[in-house]
């Protein structure tokens, strides 16, 4: 159906060159952060907000933080590069958050069951999933700082899931929680043939890429 | 830079939506699934930015229409229109 | 082409034909504003337009990135050509390459034309007011055109206000041609400068506003037909205040265009 391109004469966009093995395949630098949302910016109020690990089923255990009982949780200071499907890279983002593992053990001792999938859910009613491994072993955080300064609402704040080694849609704004599955449920963008996993540097931009 | 800003609408969904529909839809009346209200298809707030097409309710935010392009196909999400009147 | 629907024969009209990329060949370029730059296209098998309607343009580079905007279409339909009038923004990824690269000759890919709400014509009778922020004032100025090429009788059933907002007045579109179209009370230009002034200046400085629309815009009950276009921010307080001045919300279009330059 894809006819042959017509090349335009000179164009190149913006892009600027990078180091060799920094950017993940088809991917280019950027020196601005792009607003990207699939929606408005929710506004929630620190005072009613929480996060929530919760299992599949309304029966489900589930481990509830207020906005100060996160505050309360060890801090972190990730720098990390960031990877937009929309072939943006970001070098050395600065952020401060909790670890989802601390969170995800706090869950299990309230008895929140082990799943091999989690979807992050979020004001606004998006949501996207991702194998739990992805989440664990230090390669996740709910960040609620970013550049030294609380995270602000375009970028989602007051907090959103980081999981940079992922495409950044991955990464959810204005998150409120995630459920622990037994099975994959895609989310916004996955339900319409975004990747189920994500991962930059194999690809995986769309369901069916290896 | 506000999101709000960043927006557009219905207008500019024109293109894609072209090759959904027959014909252009941008002056349609839709109707949204979520709220009941009914406004044409170019008044719908448009969001996405380069993932995709997303068309949400003015009314009430509620996602109408969803559009992604992806290995050679395009995938779309009515579920959001409850009807869509189309002028001869 | 008929189908057999039981017995009875029933005609159907053909399909309208499908909307497809095409090169189009760049015939000349003006540099309206030092930011503004219309480019006139000759697009094969072009259709015809309506006036406010848009084109897509994509542009692919050699190594396969592709990059795609919209962009209003600045002639009348009566012109019989395609013109593009095209603000640069600075940090832009296309409209730096279509004002600064970009010369007659070179081809350009685009699809159109697009849009049906977003659209005038001059059988649309009744009171027209526009209202543009920036390069908003193109597919306005489209319209502008189709007015000022229409008959005497269609011209009189259609009086014209046209509320613009520009920076200053080297960056106003169109200038020298919106002060030969306007023809007061018939059709009435009306510019608002929300930087810098030249010396002499009698109009309007500031951003448009409640008092300003009040002042400008028919009463509610004359019900005009509204256009409004220009940044999303904007348009949007723009169309809140009409519909809170009693302007029907239908009668009320809207054009966002994104964030300003």
């Amino acid at each position: 159906m894809a006819d042959k391109p017509f090349i335009a004469r000179g164009f190149h966009g913006r892009r600027a060159a990078a180091p060799a093995g920094r950017l993940p395949p088809g991917q280019y630098e950027t020196r601005d952060f792009p607003v990207l949302s699939a929606g408005p910016t929710p506004h929630a109020s620190l005072a009613t907000w929480d996060f929530t690990i919760r299992g599949a089923g309304d029966a489900s255990p589930s481990m509830r933080w207020s906005w100060d009982e996160l505050q309360a949780l060890p801090h972190e200071t990730p720098t990390v590069d960031i990877h937009c499907v929309t072939k943006w890279s970001k070098f050395d983002t600065k952020w401060e958050g909790v670890s989802v593992d601390t969170l995800l053990e706090a869950a299990r001792a309230a008895g929140v069951a082990d799943g091999a999938f989690v979807v992050a859910f979020c004001d606004g009613g998006y949501t996207t999933n991702l194998p739990l491994a992805d989440v664990t072993g230090g390669k996740a955080w709910v960040a609620f700082g970013y550049d030294g300064a609380p995270l602000p609402p375009e970028h989602g704040g007051p907090a959103r899931l980081l999981v940079p080694h992922l495409y950044f849609w991955k990464s959810a704004k204005w998150v409120r929680g995630l459920t622990v599955l037994p099975d994959d449920e895609p989310g916004f963008w996955e339900q319409l043939g975004y990747h189920d996993r994500g991962d930059p540097w194999r690809e995986q931009r769309y369901r069916g890429d290896p | 830079m506000q999101t709000e800003e960043l927006r557009l609408d219905g207008n500019a969904a024109g293109g894609v939506l072209r090759e959904l529909f027959a014909q252009d839809v941008t002056a349609a009346l839709g109707t949204c699934a979520g709220c009941g209200t009914t406004g044409a298809v170019g008044a719908l707030l448009e969001y996405g930015h380069g993932m995709g097409t997303i068309l949400r309710c003015p009314q009430c935010d509620a996602t109408v229409l969803r559009i992604v392009r992806a290995s050679g196909q395009l995938r779309v999400d009515l579920s959001g229109v409850l009807f869509l009147t189309i002028p001869e | 082409m008929n189908e057999t629907i039981g017995e009875r024969v029933v005609a159907s009209a053909p399909a309208p034909p499908r909307l497809e990329w095409q090169v189009a060949t760049v015939v000349s370029v003006i540099q309206e504003t030092p930011r503004a730059r219309t480019l006139t296209l000759d697009v094969p098998h072009w259709p015809g337009h309506r006036a406010g309607q848009h084109v897509d343009v994509r542009l692919v580079a050699e190594d396969g990135y592709q990059a795609q905007r919209s962009y209003s279409i600045a002639s009348a339909p009566a012109d019989g050509m395609v013109a593009l009038t095209v603000e640069r923004l600075d940090d832009g990824e296309v409209s730096p390459y279509l004002c600064d690269v970009l010369q007659p000759g070179d081809g350009v890919e685009v699809r159109g034309p697009i849009g049906g709400y977003f659209v005038w014509e001059p059988a649309q009778r009744g009171p027209l007011l526009l209202i543009a922020g920036g390069s908003g004032i193109v597919p306005l100025m489209a319209m502008l055109r189709q007015h000022a090429r229409a008959d005497a009788a269609a011209r009189a059933g259609v009086p014209v206000r046209l509320l613009y907002s520009a920076r200053t007045l080297d960056d106003v579109i169109y200038r020298a041609e919106l002060e030969r179209l306007a023809d007061p009370p018939q059709v009435d230009v009306v510019l608002t400068l929300t930087r810098q002034t030249p010396p002499d200046w009698r109009g309007y400085h500031r951003r448009v506003d409640r008092a300003m629309l009040e002042a400008v815009s028919w009463p509610s009950a004359d019900e005009p037909n509204v256009f409004v276009c220009g940044p999303t921010s904007l348009v949007e307080s723009v169309a809140t205040v009409l519909v809170a001045l009693g302007h029907d919300a239908s009668r009320v279009r809207t054009e966002r265009f994104g964030p300003t330059g």
